[in-house]
């Protein structure tokens, strides 16, 4: 009982210092700024292609088909209930609200978060942030920085591919194969999603994941043990604590602007 | 080179980003960069309004010339009363227009109907529409088609 | 605790080895003197500055006086060699790009690969690698340099290059030099002073002649690489059962 206790105690300051010098990794990181600017936005760019750009092709196709799965769910059952014409509301609230930031996210984390962790752990082991330092150049700046501010602005972008792959994607299911009418399809949509609670909320979201995602997997990276068995952990890691964070501030998120409490 | 072929993509994959959310924005949640619409507010009290909410509809003729603004309770009359704001340029509806809370469909929203009047003064901003109409509450409906059965029943013996 | 009453002197000018068995922590000795890494107690002194008081933005200038070759190399992936050489320059230096250019080819030429220079470090061989690190280290005008384990893992030409190199380098502009290693030949053969280290103490200092007439028992075995003798063939059990009961 009395041991229980103890490990219970332990457990949670270990993880309080393991939030703590999360905390300060990335503040650290982010307060010491840039020497040169030109330079600094050249990294963002290398890292906007190697975490934004090639996600690309993931996030349209998952979109995309998850746009044409749900059309496909959502008409049979509103036709029972003879409004066919809803789905496109159906399509664009749900994805807005949630599949949009949600799944972008989990994909995110998978895509570029695992690359991430992968490619800093790899520095590490190879002595490169060592070097960094030696040549009296902060990793933090020049390493963590630019993949952390890469994955902040690249995952709210993606966010807006996705739902817009997906509302096509439903689009070609619903209205050029199941055959509701174009113009409720689009008129119960606009109708229906307001800009302020579910496209703004739904940046909001994917600012919030973005911001998590990466910071895990960007310090998961940095703090991994520097080996081929540690970085594999490592990036295991990023997938598994990202996806569960991913899912639990989504609930918290969407209590506090759906919730009406 | 290499890394010209990187800043046309990442550009490319900004560019995709901010059109898919105008996108969103424009063609799904319907907004629009019209700017604000210069409008005029008009009072209704209704006895019940249902279901209707902020940003409702308000229409004549079907066609949307307004939204409400808010909804409160008016204590001393015991009634609802809704205000909305209608463009500007539709500055020619009668005073004595009645206002009533429709359905969209069986089960659609709620929005406002104004029927035009016969009156020569139209209404201005602060004016008070007092023919008004309430929302069918649809147990109401119900209990009155049953009342009228029985009372039908009851007079034919 | 991997070090007991360790007091030693790096000359000015000289090259030192610093040589003893894996797991002496003689690589952890070139990180506190880089100060990555911070001591229980005791002082290092650089320069006449103890390393480890010194404020984050001063020790950044030291160690832009203090160039470093990792054990594997840890050229930066996403650079090619010329930018890699380039980088300490860019980052430390207002010299225009020519001027830049101008020194990053006269560094490759010293290591002999001033025809490498577009390649990408994933199309290096490892001797080529060490070599592009070493121009790396060197493209500051470092007054003092590391070496971690510079033959581990070479062919004997690529270890021969690497000890003619460091040889230069040090008789042409009188850089101070550490190389660690246990490669006992390769280090007696460049090193003005010589200092092994072994289970926590420096068992032996002094000039290469003087450690090769040493009769102490370790550094005999050492020296000689024979499996038996003062450090045990047999990994001694108590230490595992003294590990695993503190976990």
């Amino acid at each position: 009982m009395m041991n229980s206790l103890i490990s219970l105690g332990a457990g949670f300051l270990d993880w309080l210092e393991a939030v703590g010098r999360a905390g300060i990794f990335i503040v650290q990181s982010l307060v010491r700024l840039p020497v040169r600017l030109g330079e600094s936005i050249n990294l963002l760019i290398r890292q906007l292609y190697s975490v934004g750009v090639l996600s690309l092709v993931i996030i349209i196709v998952s979109g995309t088909f998850i746009g044409m799965v749900l059309s496909l769910q959502g008409y049979s059952i509103l036709a029972k209930f003879g409004s066919s014409g809803s789905v496109g509301q159906l399509l664009a609230l749900s994805l807005l609200r949630e599949l949009g930031p949600v799944v972008t996210a989990l994909l995110f984390a998978g895509r570029a978060g695992s690359s991430l962790t992968a490619e800093i752990g790899l520095m590490k082991a190879t002595e490169q942030l060592s070097s960094y330092e030696m040549m009296g150049v902060d990793p933090l700046r020049r390493v963590i920085a630019p993949r952390f501010i890469a994955g902040v602005i690249s995952l709210p972008l993606l966010s807006f591919v996705f739902s817009a792959a997906g509302i096509i994607g439903g689009m070609l299911v619903s209205v050029g194969w199941l055959g509701v009418s174009d113009g409720s399809f689009w008129s119960l949509m606009q109708q229906s999603v307001n800009f302020d609670t579910d496209v703004i909320n739904g940046l909001i979201k994917a600012v919030v994941f973005a911001v998590v995602v990466t910071w895990i997997a960007v310090y998961q990276g940095y703090e991994c043990v520097p080996t081929s068995e540690g970085i594999g952990k490592a990036t295991t890691r990023t997938v598994v604590l990202g996806s569960l964070a991913i899912l639990a501030l989504d609930f918290i998120l969407t209590a506090a602007m759906f919730g009406d409490f | 080179m290499r890394s010209k072929r990187v800043e046309l993509l990442v550009g490319c994959f900004i560019v995709l980003g901010v059109v898919a959310f105008v996108y969103l924005a424009i063609q799904v949640s319907g907004l629009a960069f019209t700017g604000k619409k210069d409008t005029y507010q008009v009072v209704a009290e209704f006895d019940d309004i249902g279901g209707l909410t902020d940003r409702s509809k308000v229409t004549i003729a079907g066609v949307t010339v307004g939204h409400v603004v808010s909804i409160s309770y008016d204590k001393k009359l015991y009634m609802a009363k809704v205000t909305m704001a209608i463009d500007s340029d539709v500055n020619n509806i009668p005073v004595d227009s009645s206002i009533a809370i429709l359905t969209s469909g069986l089960l659609g929203e709620k929005y406002l109907g104004i029927t035009i009047g016969a009156d020569e003064k139209v209404l201005k901003n602060g004016s008070q529409i007092y023919d008004t109409q309430s929302a069918l509450v649809l147990e109401n409906l119900i209990s009155q088609f049953l009342f009228n059965k029985t009372s039908q029943s009851d007079s034919k013996k | 605790m991997i070090y007991e009453d360790v007091s030693l002197d790096i000359p000015r000018g000289k090259i030192t080895a610093v040589m003893g068995p894996s797991g002496t922590g003689k690589t952890t000795l070139l990180k506190l003197i880089a100060a990555q890494l911070y001591p229980d107690s005791g002082h290092i002194f650089v320069d006449g500055q103890d390393i480890h008081s010194l404020s984050r933005s001063d020790l950044y200038k030291v160690r832009e006086k203090i160039g470093m070759l990792f054990q594997s190399g840890a050229l930066f992936s996403d650079m090619s060699v010329f930018e890699n050489v380039a980088f300490p320059l860019q980052e430390h230096t207002k010299f225009d790009a020519s001027k830049i250019e101008r020194i990053v080819l006269e560094k490759l030429h010293s290591v002999g690969l001033r025809g490498a220079a577009k390649l990408l470090p994933s199309e290096l061989s490892g001797g080529m690698a060490r070599r592009v690190a070493l121009a790396r280290a060197i493209a500051l005008d470092p007054e003092l340099v590391m070496f971690d384990e510079p033959f581990t893992g070479q062919d004997p030409i690529s270890k021969g290059v690497l000890v003619e190199l460091i040889r230069q380098l040090n008789d042409g502009s009188g850089i101070t030099s550490i190389v660690v290693s246990h490669d006992v030949e390769e280090s007696l053969s460049i090193a003005d002073h010589v200092c092994i280290l072994s289970g926590g103490h420096v068992i032996a200092q002094g000039a290469p002649s003087d450690i090769r007439a040493s009769d102490d028992a370790q550094v005999k075995q050492f020296l000689n690489g024979e499996p038996d003798g003062p450090v045990p063939f047999h990994y001694p059990e108590s230490v595992v059962d003294e590990q695993r009961s503190q976990r």
